[in-house]
């Protein structure tokens, strides 16, 4: 049954989340520590048992993926959601902290992936269709200050 | 007649923000297609159209929950909010590669502990170099380029004002939103085509709606192993920030 899925997924989700909580009670920091990634691996740990004896029927297995096809979607939501207002009206010191620490992470990246794993996911035909030329890359800085200028626009709105 | 669709639409807020958000991704890939002929990717596009439709309702209502605190679309809240996308994420891990996980593990527990401290860096540099002085203010912006829930932990444990609060939340909404951005950008240029890479992604960046979001707009079935590690990033920046890193801040200031 897809409730079957549903509620694997639901269950193993809880359970991160408690362990995750007992773990940041234990280093005493209040916050939720992980509790995601640990309901990750337990999701991929019992459903690869279940594969394994053959009781993963499909109808279950549909009930995982539906959420995981509703992802995009959902993230879209979340994004349409942001605060992006309060995000460039914090000032400069915000605004270049924010962007200097992506810009950072991002460089960081080759560095420590090290050499290239030969699995790459290149063999894909999708893959490709996601890539994108070198050239976008200008966009990216210019992302921030398009969004700035809108923001210097509705300073007025905000000062009133 | 409108009073009561808009009574409507409020009370059955989530099915009207699938109903939505359904037309927003068709509309995306539509443009995707037809205008970048699927150069950008469609997800890409649909996320940018999420921020957009974000700046406009944030805007008009002067709210700080996007297009969400628009009452005709009060359902986008739910749908995007964090119980539901952490069970969308966690239904990604769903036939992810165990073999993978194990083998990039301790690289990813170093990007996590190096993207923390690069960020929190970053954050305190940037504070010292527009005038701050108070070691709890450049803490208190530094865990704000860490992650925007970071950032008013620690200035809630360190007594920061709220002022310094408010942009430290800033600081890591830049982050998160540049990120949803930049990452499917950049993606071929920093070899993000592959597991191994993001998972250190997810480690090195680690705000886990801007992972999230970057990583659907680049390649979907990267997302895992990105939000993997990612989701440990914001706990040991709430561990690190207000006592390792400001006992650091005050020692150096």
């Amino acid at each position: 049954m897809v409730i079957y899925g549903v509620a694997l997924l639901a269950g193993c989700m809880m359970a991160g989340l408690v362990i995750g909580d007992l773990l940041g009670e234990m280093l005493n920091i209040d916050s939720n520590l992980g509790g995601v990634g640990i309901a990750m691996l337990l999701l991929i740990f019992i459903t690869g048992v279940l594969k394994d004896r053959g009781k993963m029927a499909d109808s279950t297995a549909s009930g995982i993926n539906f959420w995981n096809a509703m992802y995009i979607p959902i993230v879209v939501a979340m994004a349409a959601s942001q605060n992006v207002v309060a995000a460039f009206s914090g000032g400069m010191v915000a605004l270049v902290a924010g962007v200097l620490a992506v810009v950072l992470g991002l460089a960081l990246v080759p560095l420590l992936t090290g050499k290239r794993p030969e699995n790459a996911l290149e063999d894909d035909p999708l893959a490709g269709e996601t890539r994108y030329t070198p050239t976008r890359a200008s966009v990216t800085t210019g992302a921030p200050v398009l969004d700035r200028s809108r923001h210097t626009s509705s300073t007025p709105a905000h000062k009133h | 007649m409108i009073e009561s669709l808009v009574q409507l639409f409020d009370k059955y807020h989530l099915v009207a923000a699938f109903a939505v958000i359904g037309l927003a991704m068709y509309v995306a890939y539509w443009i995707s297609n037809n205008l970048t002929h699927g150069k950008l990717h469609g997800s890409a596009i649909a996320i940018i159209l999420g921020l957009v439709l974000a700046y406009v309702g944030g805007a008009t209502t002067g709210g700080s929950k996007g297009l969400s605190d628009v009452t005709l679309f009060s359902g986008l809240g739910l749908m995007g909010g964090g119980m539901l996308r952490d069970l969308a994420i966690i239904a990604t891990a769903y036939g992810v590669n165990l073999k993978e996980i194990r083998q990039t593990g301790f690289r990813g527990v170093v990007a996590l502990f190096v993207g923390v401290l690069i960020s929190f860096i970053a954050g305190g540099g940037v504070a010292i170099a527009f005038g701050y002085t108070d070691p709890v203010d450049i803490t208190t912006i530094g865990a704000g380029a860490v992650t925007y829930i970071v950032g008013p932990v620690t200035g809630a444990t360190l007594g920061a004002s709220s002022e310094v609060v408010a942009l430290s939340i800033a600081a890591g909404l830049v982050k998160s939103i540049l990120t949803m951005v930049a990452t499917p950008m950049t993606a071929r240029l920093i070899g993000l085509d592959n597991p191994r890479s993001a998972m250190i992604f997810g480690g090195l960046i680690g705000t886990t709606s801007g992972v999230a979001a970057g990583l659907a707009a680049t390649d979907a079935r990267l997302v895992p192993y990105g939000a993997m590690t990612a989701t440990f990033y914001t706990g040991l920046g709430i561990l690190l920030a207000p006592t390792v890193l400001f006992l650091a801040v005050r020692a150096v200031m």
